[in-house]
């Protein structure tokens, strides 16, 4: 996977640095959930997006302070990105009184004001004309914010995406459509789901641009971004941006992923590894040694250990919560 | 350090499960990620992977064991220079090992001496607001049910800025049923926005542009096409602020007709008040008169919740009294006696009162005086207003015009057997919609309806005359 040093884009040592950090954080992160999960202190449904990291860490990098997101139920990466804390998310996945919900949404459904994040949702493809009406509010507000919708391939098989695209770009609004195609829609390829040669082409019959891009690749990933947010900020409406991406987890906690052989998963980690990829273009570069790895290693294990720790203390909710937070 | 592997729950379901085969031996060096194990749940075969990085040390639990339970320690891993027989010899290891999270103290407390529905959007249990709706006196003027739901968005657009109507025909075509007349000329297409016929994708987008801190008013063309949007409506409008911990309110209104017009079959005739009236999260409004609509619009405008505001195409041409106010609110779960009687308490809302006002009358010529109310708001309910007037008529007849199986009558009769059962003098009827799909044919259309001749009937029945 050596890169010849004339294709590796010039970035900044600590650009990179950062990507390796954030990307590690998602990942071990999903790690000690993984672990809660096995212990029987995270419960339900719980999806992982290890493999993934690539696409929100160079999103986020594209993004400015005021840009909105919104998600699925594997939103973890998501929240961890954009900045909202280890602790908080630990701790609403063991349903605890310190959890972003306070215990009351659970993995699929946390979410953020202050960090703009609108969820969290468990209604596969619901969440994409929530985030078009997202864009609407700041293009109605006047100001030059973007919205990054992120759905699966399998969710990009609703018919209210398609009903999206459309007033998305009738009305001209500025929000970045993230396909996460990671290949498998819980058991369904996307083969075995579509004829469609590609997702972000059926933009086209709506009149939006978009692109396809190596998701595994964060800066590549970041590139993209940083071209469909430059797209909606000038207001030229909605952008589709299609990830090539892969999950190395199964689909949930409890998924034995039969429908994919092990030499598969196991090509994909060892070939296209996005913290893998970052890790070798940071020591090929001469950017930093093992030791100062190692030392970032350690540093987000101290992160993760700690929202484990905050997560199991933190107390339950209160029994009064049971009747809190229905009307405002 | 040593650390202990635990078997792990693979579903949420799982207890214990059986260890199937080992893929690493002792004295393996694992990888996080690395698979060790196959273990049966109780749904499926799982592959299950190392977290930690070190050497497989000792397997504690043989391949084939069955009825491993959950948290078993199954393995010990080590580090390079350990062995599991030092580890062994220098006691218990350590372990990251969990308490299983306690049951919650709430999950037994008992709400038998609560009222059926303790919905925290009902009215105060033993508190009623006797209040008038406006004082003595106002000037009032006769006004259309349409032209006073007209009146209360023009007024809310005025006064806030992040108040916009939308949905299909709401601006150029001035409304399917000209309720936004004349909105689109005064406020612009920023404000009063043509949808596509896109049910689904306008409503989640409504949704999320008031997640985004905008006011919207959905307009359906009819509630019948709210069905392909209901889980916007329920699953993100309804839900949200409670799954957030409160972060995420949806200040939305959702109107538009609701309920039979006339000779358009089935599915352009339903009434869903008692479908969103279920939803914990949403509020939801049906108004009779036209002082209510505008009152009780302009109210849910301005209501940080999701409400639900069911309009009748057979009211909107009804004139009424409607008070001229500067500003003219009514509040939710505050139902209205139209009619005050010490025989029998009729209770209806929307069309249903048509037919509740009707047969008060014709009754009262046969000497039964009926206390009628209008419920106007199904989620609050006001139970009070209910209740007081049964203890006091010990009889009570329901009316409305949807299904019969889960009606608000239904729910209102389970209140009333609970709160006031020493008050009944018989058994509580409800009237209803027909349990069939609306039929085209004039004749059986009339026969699906509930009638003022059955009110009249039902009224009769619970006099014993
Ligand atoms: C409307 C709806 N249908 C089905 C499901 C069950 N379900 C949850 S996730 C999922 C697969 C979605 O796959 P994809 O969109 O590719 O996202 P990924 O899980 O790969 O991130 C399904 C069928 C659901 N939650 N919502
Ligand atoms: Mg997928």
């Amino acid at each position: 996977m050596a890169k010849n040093p004339a294709d590796i884009p010039n970035v900044s040592k600590d650009e990179l640095l950062g990507y390796y950090r954030d990307m590690l954080l998602i990942r071990r992160f999903e790690e000690k959930a993984g672990q809660l999960y096995g212990m029987g202190l995270i419960g339900g449904f719980c999806h992982l997006y290890i493999g993934q990291e690539a696409v929100v860490v160079g999103l986020e990098a594209a993004a400015k302070e005021g840009d909105k997101r919104v998600t699925s139920y594997r939103d973890h990466g998501h929240m961890l990105a954009c900045g909202m804390s280890a602790n908080g998310v630990m701790a609403e996945l063991t349903g605890r009184e310190g959890g972003y919900s306070k215990g009351k949404g659970g993995s699929m459904h946390m979410f953020s004001r202050e960090k703009h994040f609108y969820g969290g949702h468990g209604i596969v493809g619901a969440q994409v004309p929530i985030g078009a009406g997202l864009a609407f509010a700041d293009k109605y507000a006047g100001n030059d914010n973007v919205t990054f919708a992120y759905f699966g391939d399998g969710a990009a098989n609703q018919g209210q995406v398609y009903e999206t695209y459309n007033m998305a770009q009738l009305w001209d609004l500025p929000v970045i459509f993230v396909i996460e195609n990671n290949q498998y829609a819980m058991g369904t390829s996307v083969k075995r789901s579509t004829k469609s040669p590609s997702y972000w082409e059926r933009g086209v019959a709506y009149g939006i641009a978009g692109e396809a891009v190596d998701g595994m690749d964060v800066l590549a990933v970041k590139a993209a971004g940083q071209k469909a947010v430059e797209h909606c900020r000038a207001g030229k409406g909605p952008y589709i941006l299609e990830m090539n991406t892969y999950r190395y987890r199964g689909h949930s906690m409890s998924d034995p992923a039969k429908y994919r052989t092990r030499d598969e998963v196991e090509k994909m980690r060892s070939e296209k590894d996005p913290i893998e990829n970052v890790r070798e273009l940071l020591v090929q570069g001469g950017h930093a040694s093992d030791e100062e790895l190692k030392a970032i290693d350690k540093d987000i294990k101290t992160v993760v250990n700690e929202s484990a720790e905050f997560a199991k203390e933190s107390p339950e909710p209160d029994v009064s919560e049971l009747w809190t937070d229905i009307y405002a | 350090m040593a650390t202990q592997v635990l078997m792990p729950a693979l579903s949420p379901t799982m207890e214990e499960g059986t260890l199937a085969k080992w893929l690493v031996k002792e004295g393996d060096e694992v990888k996080s990620g690395q698979v060790m194990a196959e273990i049966e749940t109780d749904k499926a075969t799982m592959e299950f992977e190392a977290v930690d990085e070190g050497i497989i040390g000792k397997i504690l639990i043989a391949e084939g064991t069955a009825g491993v339970k959950v948290n078993t320690p199954i393995a010990v891993l080590v580090e390079e220079g350990e062995s599991a027989d030092d580890l062994e010899a220098s006691g218990p290891v350590q372990t990251d090992e969990e308490k299983q999270p306690e049951k919650p103290e709430g999950s037994d407390v008992k709400h038998m001496d609560q009222p059926v529905v303790t919905s925290p959007g009902a009215s105060v249990p033993g508190k009623r607001d006797r209040s008038p709706d406006f004082p003595e006196g106002t000037p009032t003027k006769t006004m259309t049910v349409r032209e006073a739901l007209r009146e209360a968005m023009a007024e809310e657009l005025r006064g806030n800025e992040n108040v916009f109507l939308m949905g299909e025909e709401v601006g150029e075509y001035q409304g399917a049923y000209k309720i936004s007349q004349g909105l689109l000329d005064e406020f612009g297409p920023k404000r009063v926005v043509d949808t596509p016929i896109t049910e689904h994708g306008f409503t989640g987008l409504a949704v999320g542009a008031a997640f985004g801190g905008l006011n919207p008013i959905v307009e359906f063309m009819t509630f019948n096409f709210a069905m392909q949007a209901i889980d916007q409506i329920i699953n993100s409008a309804a839900k949200t602020l409670y799954m957030s911990g409160g972060q995420m309110g949806c200040p939305i209104v959702f109107r538009g007709p609701n309920g039979a017009a006339a000779r358009v079959g089935a599915q352009h005739s339903q009434d869903y008040a008692a479908w969103y009236a279920a939803i914990p999260g949403l509020k939801v409004v049906m108004p009779y008169s036209a002082a209510d609509a505008k009152g009780l619009l302009k109210q849910a405008i301005r209501d940080p919740n999701p409400v639900i505001f069911l309009e009748n195409e057979i009211l909107y041409g009804r004139s009424f009294e409607v008070p001229v106010l500067e500003d003219f609110t009514i509040p939710f779960g505050k139902a209205r006696v139209w009619r005050e009687g010490k025989d029998v308490t009729i209770v209806s809302f929307g069309i249903g009162m048509t037919y509740a006002l009707e047969a008060a009358d014709k009754l009262a010529e046969e000497g039964i005086e009926a206390e009628v109310i209008d419920l106007r708001t199904l989620r609050p309910i006001d139970y009070e207003t209910v209740l007081e007037s049964v203890r006091k008529t010990n009889r009570c007849v329901t009316v409305e015009e949807g299904f019969p199986v889960g009606s608000i009558g239904n729910h209102l009769s389970a209140t009333i057997m609970q709160q006031a059962f020493d008050y009944l003098d018989a058994p509580v009827i409800n009237l209803t919609g027909k349990d069939v799909p609306m039929p085209y044919a004039a004749n059986l259309e009339k026969l699906a309806l509930v009638t003022t001749a059955e009110v009249i009937d039902a009224v009769k029945s619970v006099c014993y005359r």
